[in-house]
């Protein structure tokens, strides 16, 4: 098949006449693939460097501009035996990839500051114990306050920023007790230098950015690894159009390069990739991903087609889309900017914890210093020992006690192959107390398969099978894929929307849709056994016969739906398909709660009447029609074969056929709230023996970093035990 | 205690170095692949290929581990 292929959005243009692109390569393993890939590419002349990071799976490509059409890399690869996708980089990912470093180098100037800070204070203290000259002492003090204060004017802004947004916002955050503890601290230590005092709380400050900086980055490096992992498989999908140009011409292009307004060919068989109307030709089109309905409709000249339906039966022209109203993708846009908006009042749970926390807190030193005060110290005295009770109880096991948590659970869950957006998910999904399952794609697999087969003779399944490959439409596929992919019968014809035919033994084969057939009498009882099933009927002669083409079940549907329902969870499938094809799934699988031919906006309305009940529900969905209930649900869950929309806004996705990663990510998710909430136990106990010495005035800054760090330690030992527990056999 | 003077200010400058060969690692890409480079030092692309084997010839090729 020659189809001219354009590649030119992934190049990108570097200065010195130098061009490159970044691949996402399938099959990288070891360092031999490694090797193989940039030995192999070294070895053309036109290419200037290839880099393989083995981490990523990634390879980037770089050759002189001109000299080289981009294809040509990727055939040099598969030549190597390596399938290589373009890469398109986005500006989201850029974004985020510059946040993860400036936490970084936040990091790196902390973890320096901390040291050296450390290195004198341990000095001053040793010093203090025995013969320090109060010169010296004044020395090191100084010297601490010149590397603490850029420190934390540089190595603080995250947590300064995030507390200024909450507060203009009119909440309170963990950052702005943390902003506070850091500043008076920070003030006061430099108060106490310039009176000539003996002790200086810079380590402590410092210290305390520099753990909570470990939490930040950690949680960032855990959604990094979930972007990297989900940017590669959106470039492995590949996803193609093919573009008519004006003078007649196709051109295979990626989606990313196709514009508003150009126009699409779609074959029969394929996956409408862009949503558009259609210009010219007629088909049947397999809506089954995005409305859940899984008979297929039919398509004339000015319908509306979405990405992610199959064309079944004739070639298609599709005019992309520009905004016009009234199409079902601005109808789920709008009820999804409804359903984030509702999604957005849920308050995390360190959140929570800072609300309880901070007044408390504040309360506790503004009581130590009138209580002082009252008791006859002066009141700068008073002042400082209310500041110290301030540094003391930094909620430093706070800051680390959830994220570090996170990040166990999420690379436990990262080995089962779930990735989850963002660490809030795991919180929400361990509250979940309703699952709703979408039907289509969800419960049952993305493809169709040959339901029938054991009443079907061999031998007729092989003559039908060998029609049957020569076909790309969908519903022919799996009947190929039965009869074991053999190879195709020669002199095959196409009809457009009745079927295929060929001449075998001198007499015409024919496979296709019931009456193309006449195989009305055997297809009763087939239909009457199979009521959800697409019939496809056979004749050879007199010989006839047909089979049943459904989706089927995933094969650990079952098992599923039990070990939710014995973890305590109310088990309901809301679908867009009808209700006849949905009841004998829901009885399959012993679920008494189901609602049929559902509207995208009447999921919603059913996710509002669950959550007016009081119920936390977890949503399971994968098609267009479920991108707003996703966004909607207390949390939901994707799998990876999900329309692009279902993907973005669901909280987790995740690989592979089986639906076991819903319960098994449930059960982590319930372990890692149980460790976040021991650890937010173990803060608040901690602060229970720390702020009565700190009230007391007996916290000097030796108590304070020894306090702090034990029990930072602590908080990330217990941490590691979400890891260990999610692995053990269930 | 006048040699404090300049031991801190120079055991400061060392550690700065440190921060500053950090920030040079992340600007050039050091910390972009943690596994590829561990591997990458153990190829021999360095060494010429053998010459009792020149590129084409057909026969059983064994790589001597």
């Amino acid at each position: 098949m020659s189809v001219k292929q354009d590649l030119s959005v992934f190049v990108r243009h570097r200065d010195g006449n130098v061009a490159g692109m970044e691949l996402a390569v399938d099959g990288i393993r070891c360092a031999g693939c490694m090797q193989a890939i940039e030995s192999g590419l070294a070895r053309e002349a036109d290419i200037l460097s290839a880099r393989v990071n083995l981490a990523l799976k990634r390879v980037t490509v770089e050759w002189r501009e001109g000299a080289l059409r981009p294809e040509t890399v990727i055939e040099r690869l598969s030549g190597l035996g390596f399938k290589a996708y373009p890469f398109l980089p986005s500006a989201e990912r850029d974004g985020a990839s510059r946040e993860e470093k400036r936490l970084l180098r936040c990091l790196g100037v902390a973890g320096f500051a901390a040291m050296n800070i450390m290195l004198l204070s341990v000095s001053v203290w040793s010093g203090n114990s025995s013969d320090i000259s109060p010169v010296t002492r004044d020395f090191f003090h100084w010297l601490s306050a010149l590397l603490a204060l850029p420190t934390a004017a540089y190595a603080g802004r995250p947590f300064f920023e995030s507390a200024l947004r909450a507060l203009r916002a009119g909440a309170v955050n963990m950052d702005v007790p943390i902003t506070l503890g850091v500043v008076l601290a920070l003030g006061m230590s430099v108060v106490e230098t310039w009176n000539h005092a003996e002790h200086a709380y810079f380590d402590g400050a410092v210290m305390l950015l520099f753990f909570l900086l470990i939490g930040r980055y950690l949680d960032e490096l855990m959604r990094r690894r979930t972007r990297d992992l989900a940017g590669n498989l959106a470039a492995l999908k590949a996803e193609t159009a093919t573009r008519l140009s004006a003078s007649g011409e196709t051109v295979v292009v990626p989606i990313a390069a196709i514009a508003r307004g150009d126009l699409v060919l779609v074959r029969p068989g394929e996956r409408v990739s862009v949503d558009g109307m259609v210009e010219s030709g007629a088909s049947d089109i397999d809506q089954s991903l995005v409305t859940g309905e899984t008979a297929p409709i039919s398509i004339a000249p000015g319908a509306s087609v979405y990405a992610g339906t199959i064309n079944l039966s004739g070639a298609l022209t599709v005019r992309v889309a520009a905004a016009g109203g009234g199409t079902l993708l601005d109808e789920i846009d709008r009820l999804m900017a409804q359903a984030v908006e509702s999604r957005s009042r849920y308050v995390r749970l360190s959140d929570r914890a800072a609300r309880l926390y901070a007044p408390l807190v504040h309360a506790t030193a503004l009581a130590t210093l009138l209580g002082w005060i009252a008791f006859g110290l002066a009141w700068q005295q008073a002042l400082i020992i209310a500041i110290t009770v301030l540094i003391i109880t930094c909620p430093c096991a706070l800051g680390l006690a959830i994220p570090a948590v996170q990040v166990v659970a999420a690379s436990a869950l990262f080995r089962q192959k779930v990735m989850l957006k963002e660490g809030g998910a795991l919180e929400r999904l361990a509250e979940a107390d309703t699952v709703v399952f979408d039907k289509t794609g969800t419960l049952t697999l993305p493809d169709p398969a040959l339901v029938n087969a054991g009443s079907v003779a061999p031998e007729v399944l092989r003559k039908a099978g060998s029609l049957a490959a020569a076909s790309r439409h969908p519903l022919a596929r799996p009947i190929a894929l039965a009869a074991g992919n053999l190879r195709p019968i020669e002199g095959v014809r196409e009809h457009q929307g009745l079927g295929l035919s060929a001449l075998c033994d001198g007499v015409e084969m024919r496979l296709g849709s019931v009456g193309f057939c006449d195989a009305e009498v055997a297809a009763a009882p087939v239909a009457a056994a199979f009521p959800t099933a697409s019939l496809i009927a056979w004749r050879h002669g007199e010989a006839s016969a047909v089979f049943a083409v459904d989706q089927e079940l995933r094969p650990d549907a079952e098992a599923c739906v039990q070990a939710l329902v014995r973890l305590g969870l109310r088990v309901l499938i809301l679908s867009g398909d009808r209700a006849s094809a949905v009841a004998p799934v829901a009885a399959q699988l012993g679920i008494s709660d189901y609602k049929a031919g559902l509207r995208p906006d009447e999921k919603l309305l059913e996710l509002d009447r669950l959550a007016a009940q009081g119920c936390k529900v977890l949503m399971v969905g994968d098609g267009l029609n479920d991108a707003p209930a996703l966004a909607k649900a207390h949390v939901s869950i994707s799998p990876i074969s999900a329309t692009h929309l279902a993907q973005a806004s669901a909280d987790i996705v995740f690989l592979g056929d089986s639906l076991a990663p819903v319960a098994s990510s449930l059960r982590t998710a319930r372990q890692a709230r149980k460790l976040m909430l021991e650890n937010l136990w173990f803060a608040v106990l901690y602060n229970a023996i720390a702020v009565p010495v700190a009230i007391a005035g007996l916290a000097t800054p030796l108590v304070a970093a020894a306090a702090m760090s034990g029990s930072s330690l602590i908080v990330t030992l217990n941490a590691l035990r979400a890891a260990r527990r999610s692995g053990a056999p269930r | 205690m006048n040699i404090l003077v300049i031991l801190f200010p120079l055991a400061l400058g060392l550690g700065l170095v440190g921060l500053l060969a950090f920030f040079w690692c992340m600007r050039t890409g050091q910390f972009a692949d943690l596994e590829g480079p561990g591997w990458r030092a153990l190829q021999d692309d360095d060494l010429p290929r053998s010459p009792g084997r020149p590129a084409g010839t057909h026969g059983p090729q064994i790589d001597v581990p």
